[in-house]
């Protein structure tokens, strides 16, 4: 039978996608280059279609490709490329696992519940807020996972073989020092993988028809396949292995129907029917649901009632995401406004265009990015900051762009980069060691690349950092480098808006050489 | 002894005599075998060549790689690998000249020869964008990470004022011949690096020796444990805007280069090719107060070479 075989390919491309999308998380040497990123979350359906509608390019259009593949066969993204959706197929099996005789079962629509979810998320969208696809988004959720639980467990495993091969003088595994820990983000991702390893480990898909987002989109898009399984009456003998098997539990085997809208194409039910009563179908696009009227009306006064409250909701969430500024205060250090991330172009298209799936933060060489608490303010909760205290901006490094798969962080080259300022330095003389100890420091100077940050005579022939932030590009590396403690000297305030910084002039420094010259001693 | 004795051992004489003094016009040819320790310099001074071959007359000047290192020993050798920087704009030691060290201490005999620092910038772009990771492997070295805390070890530094235990990193503790390497450069904080500052890589927290009179730390950390051997180079020489350097506008080519196993005698000729008065750089000051080196040059035996 032809159908069994679309099992086959479904296992394989789940895998696949799993596999791709769980390495470039788990990469922590950086050895993938950046830039394949694009190319291998291609179908990632809301971080593409955040991107498209962010930056219009081939890349960005796997969303539609999607979209006509459940307008042609129905969820597949959910079975085959949602590495959520694989993940919880995993757990799944491990559930099998254990206990050999735990079958899937029909299971209850939960319609207002996953309606709603949508409706909200939409609406909230509208109203520029990415917090519920921040919270909800199927892909950025795995990528949460990813980053900051197996990537996280990965690292001691790293280290122990480092520290193991170190024994016999060896030193290519090297150990990698945690810089920082988001304990949101850590607890966040895991309730999360609890919360679904409970709900697949029972119910299957149940997460994906309840609660996904993406899941009730593609759900309701799949309600008018053209291609849609069926159980075909005539041969169907009413075994019910089907039924069992269905892990998105939407076959009805009493009455003989499949809830189409819930079944994700994981086309387990053509292998195991013994009769071929199961089919791929084409479908005639009647929706001859007999709908009791009165019921019609209250779901639809529920719906506008939702609607209304949400849109107030919205506006109320839009009020939020606004910057409003801390008050002034120089020691201790308060930053107003935390720089987004290179490429963010403004913190209003950051928030508004990050999921919070934290390859950034996998991505970034130093691990300066980090998930935010409240930095970013409560509605834009887990979206990457640059942490100073934790590392710096490489200045000619440009890979956390290379890698947003939503184009929350457009491209940018590096030429670009080195006069990108994504805030400003300010200097507090009252914390300087040069003040308060007066002995030379200078160790923001130092690491300035840009020279934004330099050394000028001060009392008793020691020198005083001095800030030129025309040239500044606020990469947070004089933050980083000064010792002073609890409270930084110098620190990088964020820009709201990306500006373009002076280019440090080349001036040559004018000196002959004679080689033959005697030597000064 | 008889005549004929006597005759045969003169003529011996004569012949191990004038081998002996024919050999030494071409001493160079034989230069492992001809330098003594008779000419026993400090310091040699070297310029006008690439730093590869001023390194090769200068190590052979103080009786070769092998005065330094003996066989089946193990290496460490640490360049200035601070920053992201390419090998021109002068921000890290030359990698031309740090793979002709790591190649002369294998063909001393040496076992292993490591090369790390524990960098500014990222470390992995650091390695590579010098030049050095490339070099260090293709003479058949091993560079090690300097960016994790479990590399580092407490120690207690003994003579320190200021500086009275730190965390140094495993290699230099374990090594059996401890090979500096600095660049000589401009410095905002200690007008300049050299031998002495190029030690800050060698430990964990430096932000301590920052908030602690940095220039005593220095010269507290050179304290703990002498290099056996200091190579300045100073081929392309960072005249302002260092440590890191914005454009190739900072450099000057000095085509120079300057050793000694005295650290502060390093230093303090470094600072006069530089244009520096060592007694104005505080470190090479308190670390000669210290009694760590030589400050005063004129007291040192200097071979001076210019090609």
């Amino acid at each position: 039978m032809i159908f069994a075989k679309l099992k086959k390919i479904r296992v394989y491309l789940s895998l696949f996608f799993f596999t791709v999308t769980l390495i470039l998380f788990l990469d922590i040497i950086h050895i993938l280059p950046a830039n394949i990123t694009p190319y291998l979350l291609y179908f990632q359906f809301v971080p593409s279609s955040i991107k498209f509608f962010n930056q219009f390019s081939l890349l960005a259009t796997g969303f539609i490709v999607v979209l006509i593949l459940t307008f042609l066969f129905g969820r597949v993204y959910c079975s085959s490329i949602c590495p959520l959706g694989t993940l919880q197929d995993i757990i799944s099996r491990l559930a099998l696992f254990f206990n050999k005789q735990k079958y899937f079962s029909l299971l209850n629509d939960f319609k207002i519940i996953k309606y709603s979810i949508l409706i909200i998320t939409i609406i909230s969208l509208f109203s520029g807020s990415l917090i519920l696809l921040n919270l909800l988004d199927p892909f950025s959720l795995s990528g949460k996972i990813f980053s900051n639980i197996f990537r996280l467990l990965l690292i001691p495993v790293n280290n122990l073989a480092a520290i193991t091969l170190e024994q016999f003088n060896i030193y290519s595994v090297y150990p990698i020092d945690v810089k920082a820990l988001s304990w949101l983000a850590i607890v966040f991702s895991g309730s999360v993988l609890v919360i679904i390893s409970i709900m697949s480990f029972t119910k299957g898909r149940l997460f994906c028809n309840t609660i996904c987002p993406v899941g009730t989109l593609l759900g309701l898009t799949s309600r008018l396949s053209f291609y849609k399984i069926k159980i075909e009456e005539t041969d169907c003998s009413g075994c019910g292995v089907c039924e069992t098997v269905c892990k998105a539990g939407c076959i009805d085997n009493d009455n003989k129907k499949i809830d189409f809208e819930r079944c994700v194409s994981c086309f387990n039910c053509f292998t195991v029917c013994p009769s071929n009563g199961i089919v791929y179908k084409r479908s005639s696009l009647s929706f001859s649901n007999k709908v009791n009227k009165q019921i019609d009306i209250d779901k639809r006064k529920f719906f506008t009632r939702l609607f209304f409250g949400i849109v107030g909701l919205s506006e109320f969430l839009r009020a939020q995401v606004k910057v409003i500024p801390k008050k002034e205060s120089t020691i201790p250090v308060i930053k107003k406004v935390y720089p987004s991330p290179p490429g963010s172009v403004n913190v209003d298209h950051f928030y508004s265009s990050c999921t919070a799936c934290h390859l950034c933060v996998a991505a970034c060489p130093t691990h300066v990015l980090q998930p935010s608490f409240l930095e970013h303010g409560v509605f834009n909760i887990l979206q990457p900051y640059l942490d100073n205290s934790a590392a710096y901006c490489t200045f000619e490094c440009i890979r956390c762009t290379e890698v947003c798969p939503t184009g929350a962080l457009l491209p940018v080259t590096i030429h670009k980069k080195k006069t990108l300022q994504i805030g400003k330095t300010i200097f507090v003389k009252e914390n300087c060691v040069v003040e308060t100890e007066g002995t030379e420091c200078g160790a923001c100077s130092e690491h300035c690349p840009t020279k934004a940050v330099i050394m000028i005579p001060y009392k008793n022939n020691i020198k005083l950092p001095e800030v030129r932030n025309e040239y500044c590009v606020g990469c947070g590396a004089c933050e980083y480098a000064c010792p002073t403690k609890p409270y930084k000297a110098i620190y990088v305030e964020g820009n709201p808006v990306h500006l373009v910084a002076k280019e440090a002039p080349e001036e040559r420094f004018e000196q002959e050489v004679d080689y033959k010259e005697e030597f000064p001693f | 002894m008889d005549r004929r004795d006597f005759i045969k051992k003169s003529i011996q004489a004569g012949i191990i005599a004038g081998t002996a003094s024919s050999l030494g016009k071409y001493s160079n040819l034989f230069a492992s075998h001809a330098s003594l320790p008779s000419n026993n310099y400090d310091l040699v001074a070297i310029k006008g060549g690439e730093p590869d071959a001023m390194f090769d007359k200068a190590i052979e000047s103080l009786g070769g790689m092998k005065s330094f290192v003996k066989k089946g020993q193990k290496v460490v050798v640490k360049p200035n690998i601070g920053w992201d920087v390419t090998p021109e704009r002068a921000g890290n030691t030359n990698p031309v000249l740090v793979k002709r060290i790591v190649q002369h201490c294998y063909e001393a005999g040496a076992k292993e020869v490591y090369v790390f620092d524990n960098t500014c910038d990222d470390w992995k772009r650091c390695y590579s964008n010098s030049g050095i990771e490339r070099a260090v492997k293709d003479a058949g070295g091993k560079m090690v990470s300097g960016d994790s805390e479990r590399y580092y070890q407490q120690v207690e530094v003994k003579q320190g004022k200021k500086l009275n235990n730190t965390k140094v990193h495993e290699l230099i503790l374990d090594s059996d011949v401890f090979i500096n390497v600095p660049v000589l450069k401009h410095h905002s904080s200690t007008d300049l690096t050299i031998s002495m500052k190029n030690l800050m890589g060698n430990v964990w927290d430096r932000g301590y020796w920052h908030r602690n009179n940095l220039h005593q730390c220095i010269a507290d950390f050179t304290s703990f444990k002498k290099p056996d051997l200091n190579i300045v180079d100073a081929y392309y020489v960072m005249k302002k805007n260092g440590p890191r350097g914005v454009s190739k506008g900072d450099v000057v080519l000095m085509k120079s280069q300057i050793i000694s196993t005295d650290i502060v005698a390093a230093d303090a000729a470094a600072a006069k090719l530089f244009g520096t008065e060592p007694e104005d750089i505080s470190y090479i000051k308190l670390a000669a107060e210290m009694k760590l080196g030589q400050m005063d040059l004129s007291k040192l035996n200097i071979n001076r070479i210019i090609l």
